[in-house]
C-alpha cells in the first residue's frame, strides 16, 4: 500500500494544451477518464496551436507555476518558417529527457512478442540544434551538437530509470564510428555513468544495426538511451512493433517540469479523415496520463487508469481503426470508464 | 589477371574484389553460378594490397581503382579495414576515388525464407557522399562538440535524377523521399526541393515525400507501402539496414554503388565475417544477388533472372542452408545446388 504523507491527497493542477487534429479528441478522453476516477487533478486548459510563432507566455508561465502538463500534438509545418512548438516548449523548459514506452500489450497480437523497451532520448541539442545557413547557394550545412554536459545527464537519468524500475540493461544507441567526436563525446559519457551502476548492464550498438536487431530481435532490448534523431528513429521503430503509436505511452521531463503526452509520433495530429470521424485512438494518451499519476504520486489512480486501458484492448470489443477495430474515440473511451466504475 | 570462361559474342570485362575473410569464398561461388549460366563476363580479378599505395593513399592499388574505371562495372566482396594510421578505409577510398554517389539496395522477401514480414518488395537509394559523413567535425571548446552535415544542390538532384532514372527501368510505380525537414528545414528542405525537381520531370512515376519517424513506423507495420525511397546519407544507412532486417538480415541483401560515368560496384552488405571466414560455411546469397544487380545494371536481365531464380529456388527449397539460415550446408554444397537449379 502506498502511505501517503498528510495533505497528500490535495488536488494538483495540469496545464492542458488540447493542440491540433486528433490533439483535443484524445485530451477529452482524458478529461472524461480523470472525472469518473474523480481524480485529484484539475485542468488549467489552454488554446495552442502548431501555425503560431511562439508558445503565448501564459502558457509557458502556467506549466512553471503547475509544473505538469498534458498535451495533445501541434502541427508542425514542414518547410516553413515556423519552428516546431513542440521543440520550443522543450527547450525552453528545459525538458531534456523525452521517454517511451513500448511494450506488447495483452490481447493485441503483433510480429514480435515480449517486447518491452523503454527508449530514453536526449530532447535538446544534437541534429535538432536548429543551427543551419546557406555557405554558398545550393550549399547548405546543418550543425549537429553535442555537449558532455547534456550527454552525462542523459545518462545519468536513463541509468537512474533503470535503477528506480528494476531494468536490467541500458544499451547507449550511436553512430561513432562515423561520427567520432560527436557521437564519441555521447558514447564516453554514457561509459562513464555506467560504470556508477555495476547492477546494470551497459550495451552500446550502432544505430543502423540497432533498427535491423529491432525488427529481428526486439527482446534483446531493455532500456536505450540515444543523442536526439536517433532517439526519434528508435522510438518510431520500437513502437511500430509493439502496436502501433497509438498505443505508446511518453513523456518528456527535466529538472523541474514534466510534459506528458503521446509517446511516438508526439508531435502528431492525424489526417483529417480521422479527426472528422473522431476514431484517434485514445489508449496511448489515456497511458500517458497513467504515468502523468504516477508522478505526481497518485499511484493507485495511477493502477486504475492503467488496468482499465488494459482490459478494455485484452477484451478486444472496442477498438480504434489503427488496431483493425471499427469503435470511435469515444467508444473506447466509455468502455474505459465502465470498467473503472466497474 | 584475367580469367575467362565465357561463351558466346563478346564478352564483358567486370572488376571482381574478392575481398577478406569470406570475401574469397564467396566470390568462388558466384564465378561457379555465373559460368554454370553462361554469363558473358570476363572478371579482372583484383586482389586488396598488404602495403599502401602512396598512390591512393590505402591499400587498394592505383591498377584496381583503374579497372573499375574502364570497366564501368564491377563486383566487390566485404573489406575489412586494417586497423592502423596513415591510409583510409577501403570503402571510403573506393567511394571518393569512383565518385559512388548512390547506394542501392533491393529489399524482398525471399519465398521460402520465413521472417516476420511479407510480401516486401521495396528499393532503397542512399545518397553516399555527403551528409552527416562529411566528416567535418571539431571541438569548440571542452566538452561541446560539433558535427557539419552538408546538403548540396548537387549532390541531390543526382542521387533523385538516379532514383527516378532507376523507378522508370525497373517497372517501378512510385518514389518516396524520405527526410526530417520539420526540423532540418534547411538541409533536408533542400534534399526535398531537388526531390520535387526531378519528379516533376517524370509525371508517370507518383512521388511522395514521408518523414523518416514515420517511415520506421510504416516499415515495420506494413512494408508492402513502399516502392523506391530516396535519401540522404545517415538516414540511407538506417533505413536500408532496417529493410535487411526485415527480410532475414545481411547474409541476403545485395547492394550496387552508383558512381560517376556509368560506374557500378555491386557489393554484399555484410562484412568480412571473420568468425566464419576460411570454414566454407559463408552464405553466398548476398554476393550472388549483388552479382544478379550487377547484371541488370548491363541489361543482361534474362541472366540476371535465371540466377536470381536459381538462388531462389534454392533457397525455398530448403535442402541446402547455409548456418545463418538454419541449415548445415556449406558454401560449396549451396552454389553446386544453385548451379543445378541452372
Ligand atoms: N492516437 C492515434 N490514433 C490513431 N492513429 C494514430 C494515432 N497517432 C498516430 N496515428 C497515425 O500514425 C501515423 C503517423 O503519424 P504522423 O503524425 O507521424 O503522420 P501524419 O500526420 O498522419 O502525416 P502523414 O500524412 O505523413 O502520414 C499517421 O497515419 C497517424 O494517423
Ligand atoms: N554471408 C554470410 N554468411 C553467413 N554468415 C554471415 C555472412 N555475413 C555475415 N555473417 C555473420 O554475421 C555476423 C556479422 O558479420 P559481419 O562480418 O557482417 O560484421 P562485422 O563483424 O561488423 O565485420 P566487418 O568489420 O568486416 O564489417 C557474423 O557473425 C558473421 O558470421
Ligand atoms: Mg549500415
Ligand atoms: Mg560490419
Amino acid at each position: 500500500t502506498y502511505m501517503p504523507r498528510p495533505g497528500d491527497g490535495a488536488p494538483r493542477v495540469v496545464t492542458l494544451i488540447p493542440g491540433d487534429g486528433i490533439g483535443p479528441l484524445v485530451t477529452g478522453a482524458v478529461e472524461q477518464v480523470m472525472e469518473a476516477m474523480h481524480a485529484p487533478v484539475s485542468f488549467e486548459k489552454y488554446d495552442v496551436h502548431g501555425d503560431m510563432s511562439v508558445v503565448p507566455k501564459e502558457v509557458i508561465d502556467s506549466i512553471r507555476r503547475n509544473k505538469i502538463c498534458l498535451k495533445g500534438g501541434l502541427k508542425t509545418p514542414v518547410g516553413g518558417g515556423v519552428s516546431s512548438l513542440n521543440v520550443q516548449l522543450r527547450k525552453e523548459l528545459d525538458l531534456f529527457a523525452s521517454l517511451v514506452h513500448c511494450f506488447n500489450l495483452k490481447g493485441l497480437p503483433t510480429r514480435h512478442e515480449n517486447v518491452d523497451i523503454v527508449v530514453i532520448r536526449e530532447n535538446t541539442e544534437g541534429e535538432y540544434a536548429g543551427l543551419e545557413h546557406e555557405v554558398v547557394p545550393g550549399v547548405v550545412e546543418s550543425l549537429k551538437v553535442i555537449t558532455k554536459f547534456c550527454s552525462e545527464r542523459i545518462a545519468k537519468y536513463a541509468f537512474e530509470y533503470a535503477y528506480l524500475n528494476n531494468r536490467k540493461k541500458v544499451t547507449a544507441v550511436h553512430k561513432a564510428n562515423i561520427m567520432k567526436l560527436a557521437d564519441g563525446l555521447f558514447l564516453e559519457s554514457c561509459r562513464e555513468v555506467a560504470k556508477k551502476y555495476p547492477g546494470i548492464q551497459f550495451d552500446e550498438i550502432i544505430v543502423d544495426n540497432c533498427c535491423m536487431q529491432l525488427v529481428s530481435k526486439p527482446e534483446q532490448f531493455d532500456v536505450m538511451v540515444t543523442p536526439n534523431l536517433y532517439g526519434n528513429l528508435v522510438a518510431n521503430t520500437a513502437a511500430g512493433i509493439a502496436g502501433g503509436n497509438g498505443v505508446m505511452p511518453g513523456g518528456n521531463v527535466g529538472q523541474d517540469h514534466a510534459i506528458f503526452e503521446q509517446g511516438a509520433s508526439a508531435g502528431n495530429v492525424g489526417k483529417q479523415k480521422m479527426v472528422d470521424r473522431k476514431t484517434a485512438n485514445p489508449v496511448a494518451l489515456l497511458l500517458s496520463s497513467s504515468m502523468m499519476l504516477r508522478h505526481l504520486h497518485f499511484p493507485s489512480f495511477a493502477d486504475r487508469l492503467e488496468t482499465a486501458v488494459k482490459r478494455v484492448i485484452e477484451e478486444g470489443k472496442y477498438r480504434t481503426k489503427d488496431l483493425g477495430g471499427t469503435n470511435t474515440t469515444q467508444e473506447v473511451v466509455d468502455a474505459v470508464i465502465a470498467v473503472i466504475q466497474d | 589477371r584475367f580469367r575467362s570462361f565465357s561463351s558466346g559474342s563478346t564478352p564483358i570485362t567486370a572488376t571482381l574484389f574478392p575481398g577478406d575473410g569470406i570475401g574469397p569464398e564467396i566470390a568462388v561461388a558466384v564465378k561457379k553460378v555465373f559460368s554454370t549460366a553462361e554469363v558473358p563476363i570476363e572478371w579482372e580479378e583484383h586482389y586488396v594490397g598488404e602495403t599502401v599505395d602512396n598512390r591512393t593513399n590505402s591499400f587498394l592499388t592505383l591498377e584496381s581503382l583503374e579497372s573499375v574505371r574502364r570497366n564501368k562495372v564491377g563486383l566487390k566482396g566485404p573489406m575489412a579495414t586494417p586497423i592502423g594510421k596513415g591510409h583510409r578505409s577501403l570503402n571510403l577510398t573506393l567511394r571518393k576515388e569512383l565518385g559512388l554517389y548512390a547506394n542501392v539496395r533491393p529489399c524482398y522477401s525471399l519465398p521460402g525464407y520465413k521472417t516476420r514480414y511479407d510480401g516486401v518488395n521495396l528499393v532503397t537509394i542512399r545518397e553516399n557522399t555527403e551528409g552527416e559523413y562529411s566528416g567535418l567535425e571539431h571541438q569548440v571548446v571542452k566538452g561541446v562538440v560539433e558535427s557539419i552535415k552538408i546538403i548540396t544542390r548537387q549532390a541531390s538532384l543526382r542521387v533523385a535524377e538516379y532514383a527516378f532514372h532507376y523507378a522508370v527501368a525497373n517497372g517501378r510505380k512510385r518514389v518516396s523521399a524520405i527526410h526530417k525537414a520539420n526540423i532540418m528545414r534547411k538541409t533536408d528542405g533542400l534534399f526535398l526541393k531537388c526531390c520535387r525537381e526531378v519528379a516533376e520531370k517524370y509525371p508517370e512515376i507518383a512521388y511522395e515525400e514521408v518523414i523518416i519517424d514515420n517511415c520506421c513506423m510504416m516499415l515495420v507495420k506494413n512494408p508492402t507501402l513502399f516502392d523506391v525511397l530516396v535519401m540522404p546519407n545517415l538516414y540511407g544507412d538506417i533505413i536500408s539496414d532496417l529493410c535487411a532486417g526485415l527480410i532475414g538480415g545481411l547474409g541476403l541483401t545485395p547492394s550496387c554503388n552508383i558512381g560517376e560515368d556509368g560506374i557500378a560496384l555491386a557489393e554484399a552488405v555484410h562484412g568480412s565475417a571473420p568468425d566464419i571466414a576460411g570454414k566454407n560455411l559463408a552464405n553466398p546469397t548476398a554476393l550472388l544477388l549483388s552479382g544478379v544487380s550487377m547484371l541488370r545494371h548491363l541489361e543482361m536481365n534474362d541472366k540476371a533472372d535465371q540466377i536470381h531464380k536459381a538462388v531462389l529456388n534454392t533457397i525455398s527449397e530448403g535442402k541446402f542452408l547455409t548456418g545463418d539460415l538454419g541449415g548445415n550446408a556449406s558454401t560449396t554444397d549451396f552454389t553446386k545446388a544453385v548451379c543445378n537449379h541452372l
